[in-house]
């Protein structure tokens, strides 16, 4: 009896220790399940999930307050890369926070600039040059197409150009003959 | 021949189809009235164009310089005016257009000065790979890949074999067979300058059994040149042998690991056709203009091989090649295996362009309807990378990616042994093609994405630290305005008393005390004083001291 009891202390000691240690040792830092989520999420900073941006979507969408389907850059692939990752079912994009469209790169009428560095204040991801009373121009290759520098504009001079397709941006379709052989 | 080979997995025995465009001689196609060149005809980044609209240029003369390091130039193919730089629809399978450089040209053909070097010996393997550069070079076969980089074996890796892939295994395709059989010279002197670049150990020439012209040639030449270390060797004739990784296998019995290069195992391949105008860039400077164009099918009135100005645009080869016989047709670039199709006779040659197929019902038969995959297993059988086709084809199908990529789907060659045998007529191939450049443009995405994370994580860095300097300047100011603010209190307290200090005084002169009862000697020591102070009130600071007295 006495023997039980000691061997039973002396393993609840040993696995006590070993969690205390291990939740020491390999403490995370933040939440894993946020980052993988922010690992999906396009990036684009564009706020059109009505959150500030990706990770505070990411943030939301990991403490369940949000939904998977309110990211419009991010269309069909990042819900489905969604629901594999958190194991809820997929559904078509919320169609109130907008539809999924190709990928746009801001564009500024240089002549019409009047220097006033208000969307450089907007762009999430500082890919606007400029300098007060300077001409402004986006830096394309750093553009994620969100659009937020458009509305603060006071003279309406940058628009949203759809990316164009080159040769080494091509895919190749989904072969579409499978379609026609459906009894 | 003694050469010991050893067979790769897979493969199939096609009808060949190449007496076709094999019974007529070799023939040069005229200079035509435009030429179209495309500022991209290899893998890599576009070239950059150095001349204008307006510019006349001579033949071989560049046109646009490479942009960065996997890139190569292009040149005038003939001499003329450039008329246009401008998007025009080039050769791939997209259909797209891209940025070309048009000439009309001037019907005189004229050369620009050029120069080679005659003995290629004398020059370090790094100047050989910028001739080769500089002339444009690029793996002729069909890929494209510019040749330097391939000529470079880098600094740790020791080079046993250059194979020089003279297979041409593609049914109708015969613009390397016939290239050997005119120019067996020039490849075989291209193969001696490709050794010394890369300090190779031997060279070895795979030639499939079904072109003896071709070996008979080559292997005449070889006697005439006397180099034992290159050696030809006839492999026999299965489709695709002409892969470069199933050619190795062949001729080494290597293999090569998969996702890696040859250059991994101490081989690198190249095209002999590649070989031909590596001769001709280093010892006459003649940059990469032109190339032989097999013009085939039952479409064509006369299939014959053409050389061919680069920027020729196919309606004129068309012509040359007897033009329409009004039989209905589909052109195809490359073979009926692995070629696309065009949809205009308007595009240009480029580079890669080795054959125009004119197919036909006779040459491609059109497939029946596609039926659900039975599970016979007989892609498994052809597939030439031991692969299992059938698994690809569902996780393709389903977008399921990773686990494609899980079946080793980039070493798929697109070879088309698969889709050519499966009962079913299922399009095994465009699957294939689908996953990889939908996985490409993924792995494009992720990465913009992750950078877009830098980015916007910086900027919320910089402006929370913007806000903390601002308010640490703040803080500094008002501690400043406070010590002013003290400082001035002390300066009022002294002045305060200063005034208190001035009133007393002046109080206590207005009043003076004791001024009765004086006797004469009082009286006059106080006139006297008076007299002194009147002498001394013009210099109030002697007067202090002598109050402070």
């Amino acid at each position: 009896m006495l023997e039980a009891i000691l061997a039973l202390t002396a393993l609840a000691v040993v696995f006590g220790l070993l969690l205390g240690f291990a939740s020491v040792r390999f403490k995370v830092e933040s939440d894993p399940i946020v980052d993988k989520v922010d690992a999906i999420l396009p990036q684009t900073q564009c706020g059109q999930c009505g959150f500030a941006g990706c990770r505070p979507y990411a943030e939301a969408i990991a403490s369940g307050e949000a939904d998977i389907n309110r990211c419009p850059p991010g269309g069909e692939t990042v819900i489905l890369a969604l629901s594999d990752l958190l194991g809820v079912d997929a559904k078509p994009l919320d169609e109130e926070v907008g539809e999924e469209k190709l990928r746009e790169v801001a564009v500024i009428d240089e002549q019409l600039c009047i220097g006033c560095t208000l969307c450089i204040q907007a762009c999430p991801v500082d890919a606007i040059l400029g300098a007060a009373k300077q001409m402004h121009t986006v830096i394309e290759s750093e553009c994620t197409g969100c659009e937020l520098c458009v509305e603060p504009c006071p003279v309406d001079c940058i628009h949203m150009q759809t990316v164009k397709e080159d040769l080494n941006s091509w895919k190749w379709p989904y072969p579409a003959v499978e379609q026609e052989k459906k009894p | 021949m003694s050469h010991q080979l050893h067979p790769f997995p897979g493969g199939l025995h096609l009808p060949g189809n190449k007496g076709l465009s094999t019974d007529r001689d070799l023939a040069t196609a005229a200079v035509p009235p435009t030429l179209i060149i495309p500022l991209q005809q290899h893998i890599g980044a576009p070239a950059k164009p150095l001349v204008a609209v307006g510019d006349r240029v001579l033949k071989g003369q560049i046109l646009a310089t490479p942009e960065g390091y996997v890139s190569a130039p292009v040149h005038a193919s003939s001499s003329g005016t450039v008329i246009a730089i401008e998007e025009r629809p080039v050769p791939h399978p997209s259909g797209l257009a891209a940025p070309s450089i048009v000439i009309e040209t001037d019907g005189e053909d004229r050369w620009i000065e050029h120069n080679g070097h005659s003995d290629y010996a004398s020059l370090d393997p790094s100047e050989l790979r910028n001739i080769i550069r500089d002339a444009g070079i690029v793996g002729l076969g069909g890929a494209g890949f510019p040749s330097f980089i391939k000529l470079n074996p880098g600094a740790r890796t020791e080079i046993d074999t250059l194979i020089l892939n003279g297979a041409e295994c593609e049914p109708y395709i015969s613009c390397d067979d016939m290239l050997m059989r005119e120019h067996a010279d020039q490849v075989l002197l291209g193969a001696r300058i490709m050794r010394h670049a890369l300090h190779a150990r031997q060279c070895l020439i795979g030639i499939e059994d079904n072109k003896p012209e071709a070996i008979a040639a080559v292997q005449k030449a070889l006697q005439h040149l006397d180099e034992k270390e290159i050696q030809v060797v006839e492999i026999p004739t299965r489709y695709p042998t002409g892969g470069e990784k199933q050619l190795i296998k062949v001729l080494t019995g290597k293999e090569v690991p998969s996702q890696g290069l040859p250059i991994d195992i101490g081989i690198v391949c190249h095209n002999v056709a590649t070989a031909a105008s590596v001769y001709r860039a280093v010892e006459r400077g003649e940059p990469l203009i032109s190339r032989i164009v097999t013009v085939t099918g039952h479409g064509a009135a006369r299939p014959q091989n053409l050389k061919v100005r680069i920027g020729t645009p196919i309606r004129d080869l068309l012509q040359a090649a007897g033009g329409d016989n009004s039989k209905p047709y589909t052109l195809i670039m490359g073979g009926p295996m692995m070629g696309f199709t065009l949809d205009s006779e308007a595009l240009p040659t480029t580079k890669t362009t080795n054959c125009l197929l004119l197919a036909t019902e006779e040459d491609i038969p059109s497939r029946g309807p596609v039926n659900p995959c039975i599970r016979c297993g007989e892609c498994a059988r052809v597939c030439p990378a031991l692969l299992l086709p059938q698994q690809l084809y569902w996780h393709a199908r389903a977008k399921d990616f990773d686990k494609a990529q899980d079946y080793n789907l980039f070493d798929c060659i697109e070879c088309g042994c698969c889709t050519y045998v499966c009962p079913s007529n299922l399009p095994l191939v465009q699957y294939y093609r689908f996953a990889k450049t939908e996985i490409w443009a993924q792995e494009r995405e992720r990465k913009a994405a992750d950078k877009a994370r830098e980015r916007h994580e910086f900027r919320q860095f910089r402006i929370e630290r913007e806000k903390e300097e601002k308010a640490a300047r703040h803080k500094t100011k008002a501690k400043a305005v406070k010590k002013d603010a003290a400082a001035d209190e002390k300066k009022a307290v002294i002045q305060a008393a200063m005034e208190r200090a001035k009133a007393k005084r002046e109080a206590a002169e207005v009043q003076p005390k004791n001024t009765e009862n004086l006797s004469e000697a009082q009286k006059r020591q106080i006139e006297e004083a008076e007299t002194r102070r009147a002498a001394k009130t013009d210099n109030p600071a002697e007067q202090a001291s002598e109050e402070n007295k």
